[in-house]
């Protein structure tokens, strides 16, 4: 989970990383009672998880509370690439000598962390990395050892950090470590890190991504849940603890198995391609041992997506068996028929593996109007493509 | 003969007495592994279907001579467990789990790496198979059979789904590396198995979207994989910034496309197949000609 510079903020004071006073708000009105509170010059930011926010004008300076006010007027509402702005953080503004660059991230191909630092900070670092690489130090990091002391100071000398700020620098990367293992988050990035002219060092930015699997153990996760700026229908999903993400498209995908799932969103894209553009419209992954009952609550969600015109339901029994699959697609539709809401859409089958023959049986003697079989993973991607196609015509 | 698992590996399960843990054993035996015993804190002095339990793997591994096991202990203790085993030094550790902390999995793995007693396969896989011979994890064994093509994959389904498709040629050995950011054993040093196993003739690599290990993967196969091998690339569709099921696959910006995956491998000449079965057909070709 990509967390709000807000959250970011609140993990750093949490964890004693030095950063500006702050609040976030959703209102103008609680902008300006925030600039009051704080007594000084302010910057109202846009909160969004994109970059790019400053160039779209979702950054400005207020001298005063008043100022504060209208400047969150301008900013909440704004469109920054796709992303509406539901708040603003109102911080302290701060004057800035220098901008610098500090993080850690988890590296996945030499499975371990990696710190990176350059003195040349505030703008995108990946500018840095393409222009010039030798301003961009990347010091590994030690799973089992951490960032103690002497790596930090390693750090520091490496990307050339003044002698003068060097400790603090030092104070600061070992208190963004902290966040990064406490807070189970594969991201921790200051961009930009900054000196005053008093000489002090601020984190003035902070993006910090959090690792969904450590869910169960981090008290704060539930909280810095974005349920505004997620999809309703992932969100319902997700109550049901099915792994479903939407996307835009015209055919509804379910399979079991996370690579098998994605496979099946590129074999109807290509297939669809035939049929005028249709794409699948979510991921929608069941699981390895899925039950008649999770087929049922999945065949539930995706035949509630208005966009979705057809489904395609594509399983391969390893460990799930076909006939508990087969046994669902039954049940599902038979529930949404006693609530008084019959599905409507064609359903395309394609059940293969372990004990696919007594699925398939069931289907067919099932000889509900809306379901076909169909043998292979590719032939039935090319039947969905051809059924959404056509019922989307016809409306 | 195969792959990290032979006739010679005997099989321990951490967690065997869990349902999970029970219902897999099962079929893990009914496939022809040799399970010789299961760990379960606390536990040491019952049974499972005759298979004898102990308090850890010390013990276990000290009276069943072990040399393989197969953790399916839950997120929140799988750390542990698998710190365990790699100081017992069982050369061979199948992590099934699904859902452990990445900061966790980085702990082990470097755990292991210095201990340089223990490979890891996972966590977030099925497992490893050699059809007919042993099978440690949750593949299915009664799809396929033995046979001389080796396959290395991050997903289960698409595992499964290639393994049926090749039924009729068979495998030597089909691995399971994860789904997972940090993997203990990756593509590169499954190919590098395959090319030094003289009962594997070709190789069929599955990957999918996220990190840079099929790029790496390609690389090391232009420099040192001399048997033919065929690729899929999942996740064409796949929109930037979104988890897609495994918890390793997103795609971050322009980096982990399966556009740059395909082109890595296309690039020191690996056939890509479009789809799963396009890609078994280009398999078929290769061992039709012999």
């Amino acid at each position: 989970m990509d967390l709000y510079e807000y959250q970011a903020k609140e993990l750093f004071l949490k964890h004693d990383v030095p950063t500006t006073p702050g609040e976030v708000c959703t209102t103008p009105e609680a902008a300006e009672a925030i600039a009051t509170r704080i007594g000084k010059p302010v910057v109202v930011k846009a909160q969004v998880k994109v970059g790019g926010r400053g160039k779209a004008g979702g950054v400005k300076l207020a001298e005063d509370p008043a100022e504060a006010k209208a400047r969150a007027t301008d900013i909440l509402g704004l469109d920054i690439k796709g992303h509406t702005v539901h708040r603003v953080l109102v911080a302290q503004a701060s004057d800035i000598s220098e901008e610098y660059y500090v993080s850690f991230m988890l590296d996945r191909a030499n499975r371990c962390f990696l710190a990176m630092a350059s003195v040349e900070g505030g703008v995108e670092i990946e500018e840095v990395a393409a222009n010039n690489p030798d301003a961009l130090a990347m010091i590994r990091v030690d799973a089992l050892e951490g960032c103690t002391e002497a790596k930090a100071r390693e750090i520091v000398a490496a990307a050339k950090f003044d002698a003068k700020i060097a400790d603090q620098v030092v104070n600061v990367l070992m208190k963004l470590w902290t966040v990064l293992v406490k807070e189970d988050a594969t991201l921790v990035e200051v961009n930009p890190l900054v000196l005053t002219p008093e000489g002090q060092i601020l984190a003035l930015d902070g993006k910090v991504t959090i690792d969904d699997n450590a869910a169960y153990r981090l008290e704060s996760y539930e909280g810095m849940v974005d349920r505004e700026g997620t999809d309703p229908i992932e969100l319902r999903a997700k109550e049901f603890d099915l792994n479903y993400v939407k996307l835009t498209g015209d055919v509804g995908i379910i399979g079991n198995g996370a690579g098998l799932v994605m496979s099946t969103l590129d074999v109807v894209a290509y297939a669809g391609e035939e049929f005028g553009g249709m794409k699948p419209a979510n991921f929608l992954d069941i699981g390895g041992g899925a039950s008649a009952t999770v087929m049922a609550n999945g065949l539930d969600i995706v035949l509630n997506d208005p966009e979705v015109q057809a489904v395609f339901v594509n399983v391969f029994g390893g460990i799930t068996s076909c006939d508990a699959v087969a046994n669902g697609v039954i049940q599902a539709l038979e529930l949404l028929e006693k609530q008084g809401t019959p599905a409507t859409k064609p359903i395309v089958c394609r059940i293969d593996g372990n004990n696919a023959i007594e699925g398939r049986r069931i289907l067919t003697d099932a000889n509900h109007p809306l379901i076909e079989i169909v043998d292979t993973m590719d032939d039935a991607a090319r039947r969905v493509a051809e059924l959404a196609a056509a019922r989307k015509a016809g409306k | 003969m195969a792959i990290w698992l032979d006739e010679n590996s005997k099989i321990i399960v951490q967690g065997m007495t869990g349902s999970e843990g029970t219902k897999h054993t099962r079929r893990m035996v009914a496939s022809g592994a040799n399970v010789v015993g299961g760990v379960t804190p606390g536990k040491a002095g019952q049974e499972v279907d005759g298979i004898p339990v102990f308090n850890n793997v010390q013990d276990a591994i000290a009276a069943t001579g072990a040399n393989v096991t197969v953790v399916f202990v839950p997120p929140k203790f799988a750390k542990a467990a698998v710190i365990e085993a790699v100081d017992a030094e069982i050369p061979l550790a199948v992590v099934i789990t699904e859902g452990i902390p990445v900061h966790d999995t980085a702990e082990f793995f470097q755990y292991a790496v210095n201990s340089g007693k223990t490979r890891i396969i996972g966590p977030n896989c099925p497992g490893i198979i050699s059809p007919g011979v042993s099978n440690a994890g949750i593949i299915p064994a009664d799809i396929t059979k033995s046979g001389r093509i080796g396959l290395v994959s991050k997903s289960g389904t698409l595992t499964y789904q290639m393994m049926y498709e090749l039924r009729d040629f068979g495998f030597s050995t089909c691995v399971g590396i994860g789904g997972d950011p940090i993997i203990g054993t990756t593509h590169i040093d499954a190919l590098q198995a395959f090319q030094d196993d003289p009962n594997t003739d070709a190789i069929v690599m599955i990957g999918e979207i996220g990190g840079d290990a099929e790029e790496r993967a390609a690389a090391y196969i232009g420099k040192h994989i001399t048997k033919p091998v065929v690729g899929y690339v999942a996740g064409f569709t796949a929109p930037e910034g979104k988890t897609m099921g495994h918890a390793g696959a997103i795609v971050s910006g322009s980096a982990g496309t399966a556009a740059a995956k395909q082109e890595a491998l296309e690039a020191v000449g690996v056939k890509v197949g479009k789809t799963p079965s396009a890609t078994a057909q280009l398999m078929r070709e290769i061992m039709s000609k012999g």
